[in-house]
């Protein structure tokens, strides 16, 4: 992964201080609470419901073992003892106090960390694919492109008071596991017909009260203007994005108002004063880039022996032969496997991880995978490089932590946002929604019949769980004061993504158990042999789901 | 007379504040598009943009002018911030001024951007504007007061 230089380790040790200096004006009243409030938000930290929360960057979704084991200081030493993972594959902090966070910031820095344009009207983290660098269907591996697009954003001048919120997200596989097409850019990897490796350039898509499919603006951009590229599609938008309406701010809105084609212009022409120029990438800095992405060293595995050695193991345990069935992937080196690590135990809110849980992880990444792990935006936990004949020892050690939850891509691991429990903007909580519906489909073996089910629930309509995308969303929406949940289907967040379709009036708390279970029956009921709850949906609509679950409630 | 910070110093103000309404102001005034639009000699004279008045109309008097201000009407509306680089783009060597509701936490960037005045509302906030232009001393980006990236340099 990236190792700082001198000069990173001096940027962020130089935003600690400022911030230092930042909180303590606003301590002794010589900073206002306006002013104070953009600043602290572009240092992730949000003054909210019950507490400050602090969001603490992971970019791209990679962390070594060091970081991890800090993450699990620091929520023992500020906070109560728990972290959570979010839909951008950041960690939050639920309870730190606002004059404990320059140290917690100074803490991070001595890691390699920062809470930096983790939230604000400025570039925020890129995200990529989880499995980066081990998918079977990479073209090119998207980290070394998100580092150089984390530092070129990273505390830049022209950027940081944006209409709006911007967020990138980088595709180098044929399954979008980033969803690019939900970004306000999306760069897919892709080859052009001489065979070389460019962006595609998708802008305007995006979640929230608007969701909307990106456009492509560029079918394909050599590598090396990728920089002097967003700089002009951040500089028209900086220019004439909405600034009256905050709900009308997202660039989604300024390429729907001028029309892709005429925004498309506006780019080319602000790119035709800068391509070219000093920020034009060199094939020296890409190259320094990706030499920090290389494969670990994986050891050469005979193949039969270790898979036959795995088979044993798997039938000798059917428990463990089931988690290795839905919680880990095919890996490119043969010997090794992708490991997932729910999050989404009854029980525990999801995404959410102990100060216990975040150190065994730390040792079992430096027992098993090269010290390093990866959050992923459905809040979940991957160790990329395990050896197959190392799978057993692992399962067992995650086993006794509660980590060993065998529901990934079923209807249990869903997305959540934190909702009205911690979020000072949410319309209703979301994790009681989570658990009840966990608690109703516990037997894991009737999800495994039912297949790969997305369902996320967002506690407001700034869509930070994502239901537009999920087979099934749940959106928490506030009646005269009272909590209630409108659902909708047919969500999809793949390369041909689709919005879900809002299936009716919304639901009170306490029915959203059996809303679920009345979606579910009417797939049971309709299903054609193995299909997909998205192929049934697709199938045959909204209106059998509509007539099954709101006869029910009458 | 008021101060500001301009090259990194405080110094006191010589031009005259924009009176909008003014039909005939005097040669020391900054003055509005419109007024200055209407001017027939344009050499040493000064300008302010207000946010949403894109530097497009200024490109053919770049080396005329004398100042260019640019009025930020709430600190959250960043367009000056582009506005700037892109008058230095363009080659103009004069004076940029932030003007209006900016903070002193962003003088920094606003210097990145070009800017090498500023004028902040509160004069009681010189001296702490002045240590926040030195925020910080290395920056990944090229912009105005550097002309290659850290990737160029590293």
């Amino acid at each position: 992964m990236y190792v700082y230089d001198q000069y990173d380790q001096q940027i962020v040790d130089q935003r600690v201080a400022q911030f230092r200096d930042q909180t303590e004006r606003f301590l002794a009243g010589e900073l206002s609470e306006d002013a104070f409030l953009p600043l602290r938000l572009q240092n992730g930290l949000y003054i909210q419901r019950l507490a400050p929360l602090l969001r603490i960057a992971v970019p791209y979704g990679l962390l070594n073992s060091t970081q991890v084991r800090m993450l699990a200081h620091l929520t023992r030493k500020y906070d109560k003892g728990y972290a959570h993972i979010s839909t951008r594959q950041n960690v939050q902090l639920n309870w730190p106090r606002v004059e404990d966070v320059p140290d917690i910031l100074a803490e991070l820095a001595s890691v390699e960390m920062h809470a930096i344009q983790t939230s604000g009207n400025c570039i925020r983290n890129t995200t990529t694919d989880q499995f980066a660098g081990v998918a079977t269907d990479e073209l090119e591996d998207p980290r070394p492109y998100c580092e150089i697009i984390r530092q070129w954003s990273t505390l830049h001048p022209e950027f940081a008071f944006l209409p709006r919120k911007f967020k990138i997200a980088v595709c180098g596989t044929t399954e979008d596991r980033a969803a690019i097409y939900n970004h306000d850019v999306g760069l897919d990897l892709v080859a052009n017909d001489k065979g070389e490796v460019g962006f595609k350039v998708i802008v305007g898509g995006g979640l929230g009260r608007t969701p909307v499919i990106g456009s492509v603006v560029c079918e394909w951009l050599d590598k090396k203007h990728l920089l002097t590229y967003l700089e002009a599609i951040l500089r028209v938008y900086n220019q004439n994005g909405r600034r009256d309406n905050k709900y009308k701010a997202r660039i989604k809105i300024l390429v729907r108002a001028m029309g892709v084609d005429a925004f498309r212009d506006a780019v080319e022409q602000e790119w035709a004063a800068i391509k070219d120029g000093p920020t034009t990438l060199s094939k020296e800095e890409i190259e320094r880039n990706r030499a920090f992405f290389t494969a670990p060293d994986y050891e050469v595995i005979d193949c039969d022996t270790s898979t036959a050695a795995l088979g044993a193991q798997r039938s000798a345990d059917p428990l463990f032969d089931n988690w290795i069935k839905r919680n880990t992937v095919a890996h490119h080196v043969p010997g090794y496997r992708i490991v997932n690590i729910s999050l989404k135990a009854t029980g525990y809110a999801p995404g959410d991880v102990t100060d216990g849980q975040l150190e065994l992880l730390a040792d079992l990444a430096d027992q098993y995978s090269f010290g390093e792990l990866r959050t992923t935006h459905e809040q979940n936990i991957v160790l990329a490089d395990v050896r197959k004949d190392a799978l057993y020892a692992l399962w067992q050690s995650l086993q006794a932590a509660d980590l060993a939850t065998a529901n990934i891509g079923y209807l249990t691991d869903m997305i959540c946002c934190p909702g009205g429990d911690y979020c000072a903007l949410a319309n209703a909580k979301s994790i009681p929604v989570a658990e009840a519906i966990q608690s109703r489909f516990d037997d894991l073996d009737y999800l495994y019949d039912l297949g790969p089910i997305d369902l996320n629930i967002s506690g407001c309509m700034n869509a930070c769980g994502h239901h537009h995308i999920g087979h099934i969303g749940v959106l928490g929406v506030d009646k005269k004061g009272q909590e209630f949940y409108q659902v909708s289907l047919g969500g999809s967040k793949t390369k041909d993504a689709s919005l879900g379709k809002i299936l009716g009036p919304s639901f009170k708390q306490e029915d959203m158990p059996d809303v679920i279970e009345g979606i579910i029956s009417t797939f049971v009921s309709q299903r054609v042999e193995e299909e997909s709850f998205l192929d049934t949906y697709k199938r045959i609509g909204l209106d059998p789901f509509k007539e099954r679950v709101y006869a029910k409630a009458d | 007379m008021p101060r500001l910070i301009k090259n990194g110093s405080i110094v006191e103000d010589s031009w005259l504040p924009l009176e909008p309404e003014n039909e005939t102001p005097r040669a020391q005034h900054i003055l509005s598009l419109d007024q200055w639009e209407a001017l027939d000699e344009k050499e040493g004279t000064a300008v302010q943009l207000e946010s949403d008045q894109p530097p497009a109309p200024l490109k053919a008097h770049l080396g005329q002018l004398s100042l260019i201000a640019i009025n930020f009407p709430a600190f959250t509306d960043g367009r000056g911030f582009s506005y700037a680089r892109e008058l230095r783009e363009q080659g103009y060597q004069g004076e940029l001024r932030a003007v209006g509701n900016f903070i002193r936490d962003q003088i920094h960037y606003l210097s990145r951007c070009g800017f090498n005045a500023f004028h902040l509302e509160q004069e009681t906030e010189l001296e702490g504007a002045l240590s926040s232009l030195e925020d910080f001393s290395e920056h990944y980006q090229a912009a105005s007061d550097k002309t290659d990236p850290l990737f160029r340099r590293r």
